[in-house]
């Protein structure tokens, strides 16, 4: 059902974990529907550079899998960089994704967003292109639709 | 190929091999028509009649009032639209639980959109009907009572006798769909007052695409499967011989040995249900403790996802299942898991595990080993065990 490359970074996932004092964490999904993505940070001050990213997940191996793969395609990229790493891209990425699994990919994309959305709040700047993040579990976005 | 622990059961179970060795001529050498008068056929024929005698004798029941169908879905399908349709003129209310397979709840919703009402009966923490709200369901238009004898998911086994006492005196039909149960645990139609009764060869050890529907003297069912006068003229279709042959061999086979086979399960069961509650945290147990199938165990463990689960415990050989919402195709976990209580997020980490009489000691205490470990994995990965373990920390500092 999954691909060689969702199969191993679902066994072998990369950057799991936690960040302390992370410059931004985003936290996506809900419990309800069985999946969660909390993604951490930590963001270079002067150069916009993410010098790292862990990431913890409640959910199915593509949700594993999507993290995962998600960390690695932004790690060492600037934060305008980071913002093109879209759900296509690591779906792509991960030599794609079975059809009921797709928002899964979504959701990776959205917890980046996410963490650099809490990143720019707490240092008071404006991301470019960057929108609120669209689920969050404190919102309890239950309804939410991929 | 590695070693593989098959403890998926209640999806389905391996043919005996002497059930395939009784189907085996009934391809290659007697395969004639039944339905053809030359005497080339009248083996199958035989065959055929043997098969329902041993049926109709498990159940306490007429050889006349067995009709061979392709399986556990076909027969509730028969057995209820056929009754809504054959009583609609009586009442169109029909009553039937949350906890039912989709074989029966899709069945229900279909007869719904034709004008029929269905009352779904809600379940108490253990997954079993309440005989007492079931009769307070009973209507003056309700013609048909639906309750599975065992569930699938949960194993647990439903008040059948007391259910049949009920309909009974309410002279309301009464159906059960036994696809868990039939050669698990003993039944008898009279006893039970069951009308109509669904079963499956492939729960059994028996075939695949075979079963059989259960249909009292003197109910006017209308058939299914319109075409040739098969089965008195109730399930058109040329028979399938073969699969026939090995549901007999396997009823056959599965009740010499039943009483046997329960106690050599429920051992392992316990055994299992017991280590994994005292070895794994934050784990519980789904269905009933004691009034449960004798190869079923159900168990949802808290911040972890099912899929997740599955596909590690198959990294080891172990095949098992879940009612998560990855494995459901949905995004709701599994309707039963829901209707005994159990929270979403909770119900999404849910692992059933089916023994069956190969199953061994040995296999029990890896997969518990194995669980142990991954779901220590999957929680170390889990941000929802992160907040719980973060909170539990906070209340500690404040005490």
């Amino acid at each position: 059902m999954y691909s060689e490359k969702v199969m191993d970074h679902f066994q072998h996932p990369r950057n799991v974990g936690e960040i302390e004092d992370a410059s931004g964490v985003g936290t996506v999904g809900n419990a309800k529907c069985g999946d969660i993505m909390r993604m951490y940070l930590d963001i270079d001050d002067e150069s916009h550079i993410i010098r790292d990213c862990k990431f913890k997940t409640f959910g199915c191996g593509a949700a594993v899998a999507t993290s995962s793969m998600a960390t690695e395609m932004v790690k060492g990229k600037t934060i305008e960089e980071a913002l093109l790493v879209t759900n296509k891209a690591v779906m792509e990425a991960l030599d794609g994704l079975p059809p009921i699994k797709v928002h899964c990919s979504l959701l990776a994309e959205e917890a980046i967003h996410a963490a650099l959305w809490d990143y720019a709040e707490k240092h008071g700047i404006k991301i470019e292109g960057l929108k609120k993040p669209k689920s969050d579990i404190s919102e309890h976005d239950a309804d939410e639709e991929y | 190929m590695k070693k593989v622990i098959y403890l998926d059961n209640a999806a389905t179970t391996k043919t005996d091999p002497k059930v395939v060795e009784a189907m085996l001529p009934y391809f290659t050498e007697h395969y004639g028509n039944p339905s053809s008068v030359y005497e080339f056929s009248t083996p199958c024929k035989e065959a055929m009649a043997h098969s329902r005698e041993i049926i109709a004798k498990a159940l306490g029941a007429d050889e006349s009032e067995i009709y061979f169908t392709n399986g556990g879905t076909e027969s509730d399908n028969w057995a209820l639209t056929a009754t809504a349709e054959a009583y609609a003129s009586k009442g169109k209310h029909i009553i039937t639980t949350k906890i039912e397979h989709h074989a029966i709840l899709h069945t229900g919703e279909y007869l719904e959109s034709r004008g029929f009402e269905v009352t779904y009966l809600p379940v108490d923490e253990y997954g079993m009907v309440s005989p007492e709200e079931l009769e307070k369901a009973i209507r003056p238009d309700t013609i048909l009572i639906s309750v599975m004898f065992a569930n699938n998911e949960i194993g647990t086994i439903e008040p059948i006798k007391e259910i049949g006492e009920i309909a009974k005196k309410h002279g309301i039909l009464f159906h059960t769909d036994a696809v868990q149960a039939f050669c698990h645990v003993p039944i008898n139609v009279d006893e039970y007052h069951i009308d109509m009764l669904s079963a499956s060869g492939h729960k059994l050890n028996g075939p695949k695409g075979v079963g059989f529907l259960y249909i009292r003297k003197g109910l006017k069912l209308r058939s299914f499967i319109h075409g040739g006068a098969q089965e008195r003229k109730r399930r058109a279709g040329t028979e399938n011989v073969p699969g026939i042959v090995g549901l007999g061999k396997a009823v056959e086979l599965a009740l010499a040995k039943m009483d046997e086979c329960a106690k050599k399960e429920t051992e392992l069961r316990d055994h299992l249900i017991s280590r994994i509650m005292a070895e794994v945290p934050y784990a519980r147990l789904n269905g009933h403790p004691t009034k449960r199938l004798s190869n079923n165990t159900n168990f949802a463990f808290q911040f972890i996802e099912g899929e997740s689960l599955l596909i590690m415990l198959d990294m080891n050989g172990i095949c098992g299942s879940s009612g998560s919402a990855c494995t459901s195709g949905s995004l709701d976990p599994s309707h039963v898991l829901l209707a005994i209580g159990l929270p979403h997020e909770i119900a999404h980490g849910s692992l059933r595990l089916t023994l069956s009489e190969e199953t061994t000691l040995e296999d029990i205490d890896f997969t518990v080993d194995c669980v142990k470990q991954i779901v220590e994995r999957l929680r170390s990965m889990s941000p929802l065990y992160e907040d719980f373990v973060r909170s539990r920390e906070k209340k500690d500092s404040k005490a």
